[in-house]
């Protein structure tokens, strides 16, 4: 944590994306870091071709999806206050709550973390994954090998076990309930690198 | 683990126990020599002695008295080890049935306290009797045969997934937390043992290193306890894996400190260069077993990628591969339970793609039961062995050190938590660290390690063995029998019942993908992106050496999914009839759109058709069972080297083929949706009848099922 105030103020709005997004002033500044080493002609803005130049992300079967997250509908650049906004939803929901043994996290925070993902599987945002959303993800993570029978068997057993207003397609609150039953350990409330102890480049 | 070989016991079980059962033989043979002219000469022989005195009167004349051939004779010597062993098996298993016979017994205190309180009354009974009683828990026949199928088991059966998310956590407990308990309680034991200098007790001759000797015996937590008692708690998986993650992994620290003190408590000191050497040592052990359990997991990986031709011996390879792990490492005296949990691990993913689903079924059974005996049997010796000492009763020192374990533990993980829970994500609370501490049971393994202690070398020796017994009986009563009600106090959080649905499955590997793309943008080489880094090689090198042909390509979403269709499909057949489309073919579009959950039956009946009249159902019922009963007949018969064609694995392609088709139909259907009124046709026509139940109501289902009974004719038809 041995950032000085100076380099605070190259990050435009800095306080107020503190208080908006919950990172602390150690985890922004990092970011920042990171933001200007992905801008390689220092625009002040991210285009997708700078998201593709990151090595990992290009052999991520979902990798394309989660590009265009960072984008709204529309835009073609980031600036640095939407990437951070995005960021935060993987924060670590647990500074500042009380816990009680049973895991009963604040329900905004949860969802806000099952919205953003979601959202991913539902490209087109008309609110429910449909049949062809689910197959496309699936075909997306499991590659060629698979015949198209058997993804069309997996995605209409993923439907019918969780489809339960019938309409062939699942909405966020089926969703929310699928994963409401058995906690995995790996939902995505728990998941964030960003503590500035963990890691390095 | 400390070298096994014992040097003041003998293997066997000694020999008087089996004078007890044979009252109840010479009985039915006296009952009958009454009744067959025998004669003198083959009169029971209860002893050699006998069987040597006949002899001798046998030879006393060399054409004496043609002896009258004994027609029934009682050989007892020469079948005595396997007798005695299958008696001990046969009472352990009857116990175990006994038990969960008596249900509000079993439900209050833990099998494991019964199974204790068992060994000491035949203990008991045997002292009574006058016979001296054997030395059961001899450290070889425990480390070398009754520890071993425990182990296996749990590291086959190893989530680890959540495992390996914990392995920090779980580490730190193990290493750290049992080197601190040994030292406190060895330290302070060794300072209660030396205030009272007004009068000097036995207590005084203890030397420190002695004490320290003693404290890392004692201060390991033992997994077969931890199992025992936290099977039948059912507490959430993360505990669960803290706790009995921690008892496997302090296996390597428990060996080394035990050399280590044993070693030097001869010389009298111990020097920095010692300790140091000591860590080293540590390093070695864990690092070396777990090296030596993931070299003979890949051969038993490799192995298996070969039985496609010889189904039927493909569990012995597991077994074998497992139990050669663990030997080997304790040739090196390296960690023997480490090096069968890294087997275990290792193997279990690849062995699992290729092995039949039979083979697989039978690993899981044999490892089950091997375990449970093993465990019962690891109980009641080690009531049989408190009663026969050799006991040596101090109440100063078994109170003092019963008191310093407890504190020691609840200190440990308290101090421990602390620091770990700045490194975690999910913190551990007040709650999880109580049961974490009060889960640290005591068990076999440390009386076997001090039954190891030369008498000669460490004159305390029967009081640390009491003072062990007291410490196990302690833990394994009290802690394990209130274990479960304060869980259900505290209100903690207990095993989500539900079992994995593909939903889930899909989920979790959307998830990592995400997480480890999120990663990759914050340019962060954290947890997933090794994880990543891993399976990227597994699935591109490893795979295809260890995986026989095809399977090797398969992505494990899709072996997921095969696994439930089978297991579904299997459910369907064993519950038979209602309305449900069994079929020995795993997976159909449409039969999952008859069952679309894994409810039991009724409810899927109603979901499915819910204005279903009850006249209908028999029909259809009737219907479905006459299909069933053909394809059961096929399933019947086999020999034992051409074992019942697997359909899953052999007619795969035929399989894929009719799916097609019946996806095709079901396409086609699908387009005279709403031409399905009322037909006039005879009602015994399963097709008609489904027809008229789907009139007039626009029910998907019911559509894919009148397709799927006409399809399932044309199948069984033939």
């Amino acid at each position: 944590m041995g950032s000085s105030s100076s380099s605070m103020d190259h990050i435009p709005n800095a306080e107020e994306l503190m208080q908006e997004t919950g990172f602390s002033a150690a985890h922004l500044l990092r970011l920042y870091e990171r933001f200007e080493f992905l801008d390689k002609d220092q625009t002040g803005e991210l285009r997708p071709e700078d998201f593709g130049a990151i090595g990992g992300l290009a052999l991520n079967p979902i990798g394309d999806r989660i590009i265009s997250a960072f984008f709204s509908p529309g835009q073609e650049t980031v600036d640095f206050p939407s990437f951070v906004r995005v960021l935060a939803h993987f924060r670590p929901n647990g500074t500042n709550r009380t816990r009680n043994g049973t895991q009963q996290e604040p329900v905004n925070s949860r969802t806000r973390k099952l919205k953003f993902a979601f959202q991913l599987y539902d490209q087109d945002r008309d609110g429910k994954i449909s049949r062809a959303e689910l197959l496309q993800v699936l075909r997306a993570m499991l590659g060629i090998q698979v015949t198209e029978e058997q993804l069309q068997s997996i995605a209409e057993r993923a439907i019918q076990e969780a489809d339960l207003d019938r309409d062939d397609a699942i909405s966020f609150d089926e969703f929310k309930k699928v994963q409401q039953v058995s906690p995995h350990p790996q939902t995505p409330t728990k998941e964030t690198p960003l503590h500035p102890t963990e890691g390095g480049r | 683990m400390p070298s096994r070989t014992c040097s003041h016991s003998p293997s066997g079980f000694g020999k008087s126990l089996p004078e007890q059962g044979l009252l109840l033989l010479v009985v039915l043979v006296l009952l009958e020599g009454s009744v067959l002219p025998l004669g003198a000469a083959s009169s029971p022989d209860v002893s050699h002695q006998d069987d040597s005195h006949n002899h001798k009167v046998a030879d006393h004349g060399v054409n004496a008295t043609k002896k009258v051939f004994p027609v029934l004779d009682v050989d007892y010597h020469h079948i005595q080890t396997p007798f005695e062993i299958s008696l001990w098996v046969l009472l352990a298993s009857l116990m175990k049935l006994g038990f969960h016979l008596i249900p509000r017994l079993s439900s209050i205190v833990p099998e494991s306290c019964l199974l204790i309180v068992v060994g000491l009354l035949v203990g008991g009974l045997i002292k009574l009797a006058g016979e001296q009683v054997p030395p059961v828990l001899d450290s070889r026949l425990f480390f070398l045969c009754l520890l071993p199928p425990i182990i296996l088991d749990a590291g086959y059966f190893l989530p680890i997934r959540p495992f390996m998310e914990n392995v920090g956590t779980i580490l730190m407990f193990a290493v750290v937390g049992t080197v601190w308990n040994a030292f406190f309680v060895g330290g302070l034991l060794y300072a209660v043992c030396q205030i009272q200098p007004a009068n000097p007790s036995s207590l005084h001759s203890i030397e420190l290193l002695h004490c320290l000797l003693f404290g890392s015996i004692i201060s390991a937590v033992d997994p077969v306890a931890v199992l025992a008692v936290f099977e039948e708690i059912h507490i959430n998986e993360l505990l669960h894996i803290l706790v009995f993650g921690e008892s496997l992994l302090n296996d390597a620290v428990t060996v080394v400190l035990y050399h280590l003190f044993v070693e030097y408590a001869g010389v009298g000191t111990v020097t920095v260069m010692d300790g140091f050497l000591g860590v080293i040592s540590f390093l070695v052990v864990a690092l070396g077993g777990v090296l030596v359990g993931a070299i003979y997991g890949i051969l038993a990986a490799f192995t298996s990628r070969f039985t496609s031709h010889t189904r039927v011996i493909e569990p012995l390879f597991v077994f074998v591969y497992s139990y050669m792990a663990y030997l080997s490492a304790e040739m090196f005296h390296l960690s023997g339970i480490m090096a069968l949990i890294a087997c275990g691990a290792v193997m279990r993913p690849y062995v699992e793609a290729n092995i039949s689903h039979k083979s697989h079924t039978t690993i899981k059974y044999f490892l089950k039961m091997w375990s449970s005996v093993s465990e019962t049997l690891i109980f009641i010796f080690l009531g049989v062995a408190t009663v026969d000492g050799p006991h040596s009763w101090n109440w100063t020192f078994v109170t003092v050190t019963v008191i310093l374990c407890l504190v020691a533990r609840v200190i440990g993980v308290v101090g421990l938590t602390y620091i770990i829970n700045k490194f975690r994500i999910v913190k551990l609370t007040t709650k999880d660290q109580f049961i974490v501490a009060y889960g640290g049971l005591r068990g076999a393994i440390a009386f076997s390690l001090g039954f190891l202690l030369d008498q000669n070398q460490f004159a305390h020796r029967k009081m640390f063995l009491t003072a062990i017994i007291t410490v196990i009986f302690f833990t394994v009563f009290v802690q394990g029998m209130t274990i479960k009600p304060l869980v259900e106090l505290l209100a903690v959080k207990k095993k989500q019942e539900a079992k994995r649905s593909i939903n889930e499955e899909i989920h979790t590997q959307f998830l990592d993908h995400l997480l480890t793309g999120i990663e990759d943008i914050c340019g962060h080489y954290g947890h997933h992106h090794w994880k990543d880094k891993l399976n990227r090689f597994n699935k591109k090198y490893v795979k295809k050496c260890l995986i026989a042909g095809e399977r090797s390509k398969e992505p494990q979403l899709i072996a997921f999914y095969h696994k439930m269709e089978m297991k579904q499909a299997i459910e369907l057949v064993e519950s038979g009839g209602g309305v449900k489309l069994p079929s020995a073919v795993p997976s159909t579009v449409s039969m999952q759109n008859i069952q679309p959950k894994k409810p039991p039956p009724a409810k899927a009946a109603e979901r499915a058709l819910p204005q279903l009249p009850k006249g209908r159902e028999e029909e259809i019922r009737k219907i479905l069972r006459s299909n069933l009963q053909r394809t059961r007949q096929r399933l019947r018969s086999y020999n034992r080297h051409t074992l019942v064609a697997d359909p899953y694995e052999d007619g795969f392609s035929d399989l894929l083929i009719k799916k097609q088709k019946m996806i095709e139909l079901e396409k086609k259907i699908k387009e005279m949706n709403n031409y399905l009124t009322v037909p006039a046709a005879p009602p015994d026509s399963p097709t008609m009848c489904r027809a008229r139940l789907a009139s007039g109501k626009h029910i998907r289902i019911s559509h894919s099922q009148m397709q799927t009974l006409n399809i399932y004719h044309h199948f069984t038809v033939r």
